[in-house]
């Protein structure tokens, strides 16, 4: 897009957007202002911007992602109220095109992915007894390529405008032809760059769950969350690759003038809705799969039980991570790919929910007869289950083809997915936060407040979404954002958009949860919640090394069984006396060359060279330097790991 | 105990970590490779749908000169093979023939994009240009993401080659050699079947 | 990293040692060597001097490309090699099945939905 002026360059003319503008000023003015009188820039560069520590990435993604989900949740509630007064113009059409499509973007790309991100770093290494990932310092990297992709992201709102094609941007609405401004080209790159750290954090998990578990720890013996968390890092590989070629097509498309996608030339725009397909599909299931791990460690735990169906959950997690390559098309039964495409594809669509069934009913049998209490996370676990259970069946009911020729597009489906994704993925993601919140913190968050939230966000769900499923009925499409009166939807919408804010007050609760406990806190021990598996054997938080000796591990639940054996009096195996500990040195390169990425991407947006190719020879130059670095660890002395050990109150 | 034995032996293991480390490195690099075939596989699969909609644009059997191709294809080969060979003095020990089977590869690597650049600047010169047709956009697409990926092999063959003149031979370097040995068999397998699938298959 | 020792299944603690000193012997690259110098030339005398057509010369290119791709892994690449168990192999099958989905399925679903 040619700039002429300021006023092509910064978004103008909507009183939202200023105020947003002034919100984000002030904020970075007083985050300045308060790095700079407490001086503390250089701990911030030292302690966290340069950390190769999985712990502390787990926290900035969960920082990062808990800020996307405010961005997500705010635009969810503008569409709400648009679509609660659909007479009065509080948007205007063409700024509700930006805020579905940011809204979806944001939600699944910078929030889920990232929360799930985080929850992988803070958790994994320490349930499998390992000191850190395989590769601390490519975590760096993803964290900071994940958090400068979805920055890029997030300035189309302020500089430039928002992409408005939709959260998956089908051509040829997307081609230049139909969007001739730059949003399209923010969302190409914001994702492309976030999309590279993903595929990176997708091998390190593997090769760390592959090959960094403590000794003994055979793979059946593995606990289910790191299970899922392979699943997951599974398709992570398998798919991302699709997502970024397809939106590389795109971009070459609209950069180079290429026919992929375009309506002249011999494009067609149905490849791409094929091909983003074979990434969207999967990239639900990579977002659940984990979700599915934190119940199965949550519900054994919160019922004193170990899990029941151990090897089929395990199965259950490994077939749906290959199926879900398998049932794309049901996505686009409309498009015209023919009966037998149609056939083969619901079929495969109605297979998928077999396993998931399965694991459902692992779940309640592992609670039956269990000694249950009811603290936050199996709490959110409750909500999860008789949610996730409606929103599956109807994702049944839209895989059979000849009706999702109704249901298209309406509100059903969006219900539907909604149901899912925040009754499976986002109610899962809390309950995790939750349960592992004393684990990297060191105290447990305040279980009233978080009553409060709970309640908010389950009621505020059923309230929100339970009209949708009869609007999409009634025929109402998705992405409209004004109606007549004679539709008969109103009533529907206005309670809809009730329980959209009883969901934005329980994201308060949660708000003021976080800041009450940090205020009143009360430490806890390293194993607060009578856990099962090693994370809960060392101190909260957990040292910088994790654990001082490596754990011998003999069985599934293994902390439990160690704090069995010592209940019946069986004499503890001798420690390995310490050693050194080999650490990897911090590193200012993924920061560095994340952000020339950034400038990269931001040149490209723009199509002002003399921006982009610094940032691209930035990106060399960095990759090059790390290649020549031999410097990159140290060891901590035995002394060091013994006053550690002593200040959490431990013998070693 | 069963596992005890086996734990005493990782400890004392303990202080040669770096070796391990690479071990994962060379795990975490293979499981890049396939993310790398999937990359491939979704462009082939975008091409071949693509490939018959020439939109009044010259064709495959119009456009593709084989001499060349065929030229470029056994030097990839070689290359593939004189890789090979440099991973053979490594483990010999010999860091002379080590590097100069990484130099004889790289000229080989760079002859072809040598030949390469020249036949796209020949297509791009007779009006054949990403934007004549969607086959076009598919073929410069899919070709040149190739190329891109033996060009960066080219710059990293050199980054190492001036890492193993200053640090020699050791389990740092030696796992990138084979890193990059590994990278550069990858390459050919899928030039093999961008000749197969692109040119054979289009002049046939 | 940390200090720590990869685990895995039945693999003696030093096993991971001998893993690149063994890779490959001159004897083992020079025939991978031939071998895919002999697959190039089989398609390129058969199917340009057209003494095959049709579906028999698609046979013979992809036949000739999937043996060459078998003879790159084996001979140069070494896949026979790897020690117990063999996540590279089941990565590799992994990822060759999503590839095979990714073109025959666009393949199919774009049958009918071809602009021409």
């Amino acid at each position: 897009m040619k700039i002429n002026s300021l006023s092509d360059f910064f978004v103008t003319g909507d009183p939202l957007i200023y105020g947003a503008d002034v919100a984000i000023g002030l904020t970075m003015v007083a985050v300045v202002l308060v790095l700079t009188l407490f001086k503390r820039w250089g701990w911030l560069w030292r302690e966290w911007l340069t950390t190769v520590d999985h712990k502390r990435i787990g926290i900035m993604y969960v920082i990062a992602s808990l800020l996307m989900l405010f961005r997500g949740g705010m635009d969810a509630l503008l569409m709400r109220t648009q679509l609660a007064m659909p007479d009065m113009e509080f948007l205007k059409p063409d700024h509700y095109n930006s805020i579905f499509t940011t809204h979806g973007v944001i939600m699944i790309l910078f929030m889920a992915m990232p929360l799930m991100f985080g929850l992988f770093n803070l958790v994994v290494p320490l349930q499998i007894g390992a000191r850190d990932v395989a590769f601390p310092f490519l975590n760096s990297l993803s964290f900071w390529l994940f958090f400068m992709g979805a920055m890029l992201f997030n300035l189309s709102f302020v500089i430039g405008g928002s992409p408005d094609a939709g959260w998956l941007s089908y051509p040829p609405l997307s081609e230049r032809m139909f969007s001739p401004g730059v949003g399209q080209d923010f969302y190409i790159w914001g994702i492309q760059i976030s999309g590279i750290g993903s595929l990176m954090t997708g091998i390190n998990f593997i090769v760390t769950i592959l090959k960094m578990r403590a000794p003994g720890m055979k793979l059946m013996k593995m606990p289910m969350f790191s299970w899922s968390v392979l699943s997951s890092c599974l398709t992570i590989i398998l798919a991302f690759p699709i997502l970024t070629v397809t939106l590389a097509l795109l971009f070459i498309d609209r950069y180079f003038g290429a026919h992929f996608f375009t309506l002249d030339g011999g494009g067609n725009p149905m490849m791409y809705i094929n091909l983003i397909w074979m990434w969207g599909h999967p990239e639900v299931y990579i977002v659940i799969l984990p979700a599915f791990g934190i119940f199965s460690e949550v519900v054994a735990t919160f019922s004193r039980k170990k899990l029941f169906g151990y090897k089929s959950m395990v199965f259950a997690l490994m077939s749906i991570s290959l199926f879900s390559f398998f049932t794309w098309a049901h996505h686009f039964f409309t498009m015209g790919s023919g009966a037998d495409v149609n056939a083969f594809f619901a079929l495969t669509t109605m297979l998928i929910a077999i396993p998931t069934g399965v694991k459902v009913f692992n779940w309640l049998f592992t609670m039956f007869r269990g000694k249950i209490t009811f603290e936050s996370p199996m709490l959110w676990t409750m909500g999860f289950i008789p949610c996730f259970v409606v929103g599956g069946m109807t994702g049944v009911l839209l895989s059979v083809a000849p009706a999702d020729f109704q249901f298209h597009n309406s509100y059903f489906l969006i219900a539907h997915f909604h149901q899912v994704l925040i009754g499976g993925v986002a109610f899962g993601y809390f309950s995790g936060l939750y349960y592992w919140w004393p684990k990297v913190f060191g105290f447990k968050l305040n279980e009233k407040i978080g009553k409060y939230a709970f309640w908010f966000w389950n009621i505020g769900f059923y309230v929100c979404f339970m009209p949708q499923y009869v609007l999409g009925l009634m025929g109402m499409t998705r992405r409209v954002s004004t109606y007549g009166w004679d539709s008969g939807w109103w009533e529907w919408n206005f309670v809809s958009t009730i329980g959209g804010f009883l969901m934005g007050i329980g994201f308060l609760f949660q708000v003021w949860q976080i800041l009450h406990s940090i205020k009143f806190m009360e430490r806890v021990s390293g194993d607060p919640w009578n856990g099962r598996t090693l994370e809960w054997s060392i101190p909260s938080p957990a040292p910088a090394y994790n654990f001082a000796t490596i754990p011998q591990v003999q069985e599934r639940d293994d902390w439990w069984a160690t704090k069995e054996r010592k209940a019946q009096g069986v004499p503890e195996q001798p420690r390995a006396p310490l050693e050194p500990i080999h650490m990897p040195k911090n590193s200012g390169i993924p920061i560095i060359m994340s952000a020339f990425w950034f400038m990269a991407g931001f040149g490209l947006v723009f199509d002002w060279l003399w921006i982009a190719i610094p940032g691209l020879i930035g990106v060399a130059g960095s990759m090059l330097a790390h290649s020549f670095n031999y410097n990159t660890d140290y060891y901590i002395p035995v002394d060091e790991i013994e006053s550690t050990e002593a200040a959490a109150g431990r013998v070693v | 105990m069963a596992h005890g034995g086996n734990h005493a032996a990782s400890q004392a293991h303990g202080h040669d970590g770096h070796h391990d480390q690479e071990a994962l490195r060379m795990m975490g690099f293979w499981i890049f490779l396939i993310t790398d075939c999937i990359l491939f596989g979704t462009l082939f699969a975008t091409y071949v749908v693509l490939h018959g909609s020439t939109a009044g644009g010259p064709t495959a059997s119009e456009l593709f000169e084989m001499p060349g191709v065929i030229a470029e294809t056994f030097i990839l080969l070689t290359s593939s093979f004189t890789s090979g060979l440099a991973v053979l003095a490594m483990n010999k020990g010999s860091k002379r023939g080590l590097i100069g089977w990484l130099a004889v590869t790289a000229i080989l690597g760079a002859s072809f994009i040598g030949l390469e650049v020249s036949e796209f600047v020949k297509m791009v010169h007779e009006g054949a240009t990403i934007s004549t047709s969607a086959f076009l956009s598919g073929f410069f697409t899919l070709v040149g993401t190739h190329g891109v990926h033996v060009s960066v092999g080219l710059v990293w063959m050199v980054a190492i080659m001036l890492q193993l003149s200053r640090h020699g031979i050791n389990s740092v370097t030696k796992r990138k050699v084979n890193v990059i040995s590994l990278y550069w068999h990858f390459l050919d397998v899928v030039w093999i079947f961008v000749f197969t699938i692109v040119y054979m298959m289009g002049v046939k | 990293m940390a200090e720590q020792h990869p685990q895995s299944h039945g693999r003696d603690a030093h096993g991971g040692h001998d893993e690149h000193e063994s890779h490959g012997s001159l004897k083992s690259y020079v025939i991978g060597f031939v071998l895919s110098l002999v697959l190039t030339a089989i398609p390129l005398i058969v199917v340009l001097n057209d003494m095959v057509t049709g579906t028999a010369a698609n046979v013979v290119l992809l036949g000739t490309a999937v043996l060459q791709f078998v003879v790159q892994l084996f001979f140069f690449m070494h896949l026979k090699e790897e020690k117990k168990p063999r996540f590279n192999l089941l990565a590799l099958i992994l990822g060759l099945v999503i590839v095979m989905t990714i073109v025959a399925g666009s393949i199919w679903i774009m049958t009918y939905n071809s602009v021409g």
